[in-house]
């Protein structure tokens, strides 16, 4: 090799000096708008590693921070601030409305059923399903059958207190477990299996029906009326109707009278705030069953 | 990087004393000039030649300084226009607003459900320019495409500042000097300024004019404003300032496509070579007998913005911008002989002329036609449309969780999400109503009260979104089938408009 790099007649570029079988590699430089390019990204890279977080201090358990000390976290943490704010003044004025003046405020009401349905799909769905449309012992919310009362109070009262739930002013009611309890035997239980089929107009078993009348008014009519037309002071369920909580067929009902049902709702006031439980009360009131 | 560099000047056959002295006819210098992107000059991967184009006087000159100044006077002015629509709605002419979701041109509004309009708008465009071009040529890329009036105007500025075609060739040679630099920044600084104008008034279409045209030096407007004017000041800059005749020769493919559009009768900026050759110098007093009129002066190639030479044909490169006939009418004109050298002219007139035949115009051929057809039909279709524009849109959507509810009484209720689009400036009450199904009553989400029908208000341009319910009865419920096609009627209560849309109601049977 001689002290003079060797340059090439054809293209004019230098050579890299090597040689293979008379094939002598040429030292073309990079394209010009290549390497700006490329000299363009460090020096970015240097810009912002002193202006932005860059380098992990992991003995110091912390990170050089930065000129600008930014901080994704805490940026996210004013985002949530100013979204609250934002949604703040609709926030307090749901919650000094009465809930059923809520409906004569177009905007106030349209901002209760979409904070309502997100809150509905996060906390309410996950039993009573997409929508409110209820699953075998979780109550469907779309329809006009309530246990407790279906008007906008009843519904706040219920959410904010829940069914057999964890609050002092919960909803409750038990009903007897007649079997298991061993308060009526099996043939009785029979016989008022037949019964309560036949309160909702349906063909039972006429010599089973006579027996079971004075069973019934002795065990059940004293929460299901008479008649079985329910009664909402206690959450005890209408037997006189086509709908069924955990199902109409004589083996639910057996099963239901054998071994009783304890449904339990969470109380939510602990867990939401009163104008989300108010936009909750106004989303599941307009599901279609509302009062 | 070390090699040699042609500028679109003195060819390298030409040496510089001769420069001066060469004439090709009495009065009419021979210009020193290559065309560097004719195809035999342009070689593959060659580094871009700059073009010195010189300034041309004459007809088609005055024309393209007319397109210049309106074309531009109306993409700057526009956005000024007001237009009283009420306080409903913007009073911008023309305004694209894409936070409040509407399009405005002056009478028109639309709404992002009509934006078929915007399709039939790109299709009249479209034809209009096929038809454009294949009666004319490319007088679109000639005369009013943006890249060629924002060129043509910076070209302008840099005559202004630096001088014509030899003086800009002087200073391109000049070693660097205060006076180059001055003339460098100066020059430089004007593009720049004309780009962020240009860019600025882009933005102007999409926000009240006058609100963002203060507030964006006041840093109040939006950050798309200032993104959006920063593009555009970037690619006016380095379009019409830096690659010019690259962007039609490199870029654009309409230059391809119009191959097809054009036919031998075609109107396009011609040489009329039957005239012209044999081409060569003339002396004065020589015969014009037995040879041709170009007397190879050149002066065509050297007022071409695309740096070609027209009498080598119609090629790719070429934008019609018709300079080079005002160049060779100006020297046909000195040295006495008709002018029209290079002119406007069919393939099939040139060849008639060949044959001294009479020449034939042919402007409405078949295709012309059929474009003039498909331009009325498209143009009727939106006219008709505009005109008979319903100011009440309806949309309905069935909901689907849950599909149906039975009710204790054993009555069957379904949910419909209804929207009413009420495009008017005023707001309207509408009565809703269900049609297709015995007994149906309706109630809205959240209401006590069920009847046949009820009364809601939209807003002016609003879109007034509600949840109703229609029940059936459960006497009417049992004999239903499984899906009743039902449809939903809303109409203003003063009768003056009513929309429809069809859906079903589920009753759950199997």
């Amino acid at each position: 090799m001689s002290d003079h790099p060797e340059v090439d007649d054809h293209s004019g570029t230098e050579t890299t000096g090597h040689e293979w079988d008379g094939i002598k590699e040429l030292n073309t430089p990079l394209p010009r708008w290549w390497l700006t390019i490329w000299l363009g990204t460090i020096a970015i890279a240097l810009v912002y590693m002193v202006l932005m977080p860059s380098w992990p201090l992991p003995w110091a358990d912390t990170y050089v921070k930065g000129l600008r000390n930014y901080s994704e976290r805490e940026t996210f943490a004013a985002d949530m601030v100013k979204l609250a704010a934002s949604r703040g003044a609709d926030q307090e004025k749901l919650a000094n409305t009465a809930l059923d003046a809520v409906r004569n405020d177009e905007e106030l009401f349209n901002f209760a059923m979409a904070a309502g349905e997100s809150a509905f799909g996060d906390n309410c769905a996950t039993c009573h399903g997409a929508g409110g449309v209820g699953a075998p012992g979780y109550p469907a919310l779309v329809d006009d059958v309530w246990l407790w009362g279906g008007s906008l109070e009843d519904i706040k009262t219920t959410i904010t207190h829940g069914i057999r739930g964890a609050s002092d002013d919960t909803r409750f009611s038990q009903m007897p477990a007649f079997g298991t309890d061993g308060m009526l035997t099996v043939s009785e239980i029979n016989d008022l299996v037949e019964y309560v089929t036949s309160l909702s107009n349906r063909a039972a078993d006429g010599a089973a029906i006579d027996r079971a009348k004075v069973l019934f008014e002795d065990n059940c009519a004293v929460c299901h009326g008479e008649n079985g037309q329910g009664d909402r002071m206690q959450g005890a369920p209408i037997l006189s109707d086509t709908e069924w909580l955990y199902g109409g067929d004589r083996e639910a009902i057996r099963q239901t009278i054998t071994k009783a049902r304890f449904g339990v709702m969470p109380n939510w006031q602990d867990r939401l705030e009163p104008w989300t439980i108010d936009a909750l009360a106004v989303y599941v009131h307009s599901l279609g069953g509302g009062e | 990087m070390g090699k040699t560099t042609i500028i679109g000047g003195p060819s390298a056959k030409s040496g510089g004393a001769a420069n001066a002295t060469r004439t090709a006819a009495e009065g009419v210098a021979k210009i020193d000039v290559v065309a560097v992107n004719a195809q035999e000059n342009r070689k593959l991967y060659q580094e871009r030649i700059p073009i010195y184009p010189k300034l041309a006087h004459g007809l088609f000159r005055k024309i393209k300084w007319a397109f210049l100044f309106v074309l531009l006077g109306i993409y700057y002015v526009i956005p000024f226009v007001r237009w009283d629509r009420g306080p409903s709605a913007p009073d911008q002419a023309v305004l694209a607003d894409f936070a409040g979701r509407r399009f405005y041109f002056f009478f028109i509004e639309l709404w992002p459900q009509e934006v078929y309009y915007i399709t039939g708008l790109l299709m009249l465009a479209s034809f209009g320019l096929f038809m454009a071009t294949a009666m004319f040529g490319r007088i679109w890329c000639g005369y009013a495409c943006p890249q060629t009036v924002w060129t043509d105007l910076f070209i302008a500025v840099e005559r202004m500042v630096e001088g014509d075609r030899n003086a800009r060739l002087r200073l391109a040679k000049q070693p660097f000097s205060a006076e180059k630099a001055i003339k460098k920044a100066i020059k430089h600084a004007a593009w720049i300024a004309i780009s962020f104008l240009t860019g600025g008034v882009f933005v102007l279409y999409f926000h009240d004019a006058p609100t963002v045209a203060l507030g964006f030096f006041t840093g109040q407007a939006p950050i798309s404003a200032y993104l959006f004017a920063a593009i555009l000041t970037f690619t006016t800059y380095t379009l019409a300032g830096t690659m010019r005749e690259q962007v039609c020769t490199y870029m654009c493919p309409w230059p391809r496509i119009q191959g097809a559009m054009t036919d031998e009768d075609t109107l396009e900026v011609a040489y009329r070579g039957y005239r012209g050759e044999p081409r060569g110098p003339h002396k004065k007093n020589d015969s014009w007998e037995g040879r041709g009129d170009c007397i190879d002066c050149l002066q065509c190639v050297a007022v071409c913005p695309m740096g070609i030479d027209i009498r080598d044909g119609d090629q790719l490169e070429c934008i019609n911008c018709a300079l080079c006939i005002d160049a060779c009418d100006a020297v046909m004109e000195k040295i006495g002989r008709p002018k029209g050298l290079i002119a406007y002219d069919t393939a099939r007139n040139q060849d008639l002329a060949r044959q001294h035949k009479k020449p034939v115009f042919k402007l409405f051929r078949p295709r012309v036609m059929l474009y003039v057809i498909l331009l009325a039909g498209i143009g009727g279709a939106m006219l008709y449309g505009l005109v008979n524009r319903s100011t009440l849109e309806l949309n309905t959507l069935r909901d689907r969780s849950p599909i149906f509810v039975q009710l204790s009484d054993g009555s069957i209720r379904n949910g419909y999400t209804v929207k009413i689009l009420n495009k008017a400036t005023i707001a309207r009450s509408f009565r809703i109503s269900v049609a297709g199904i015995e007994g149906a009553s309706l109630k809205a989400a959240g209401a006590q009260k069920q009847s046949e029908f009820m009364v809601v208000e939209a807003g002016a341009n609003k879109v007034r979104t509600l949840k109703i319910y229609v029940t059936i009865q459960a006497d009417t419920a049992k004999v239903l089938k499984a899906s009743v096609p039902i449809a939903i009627l809303v109409a203003e209560t003063n009768g003056n408009e009513d929309a429809v849309n069809n859906t079903v109601f589920l009753s759950g049977k199997k």
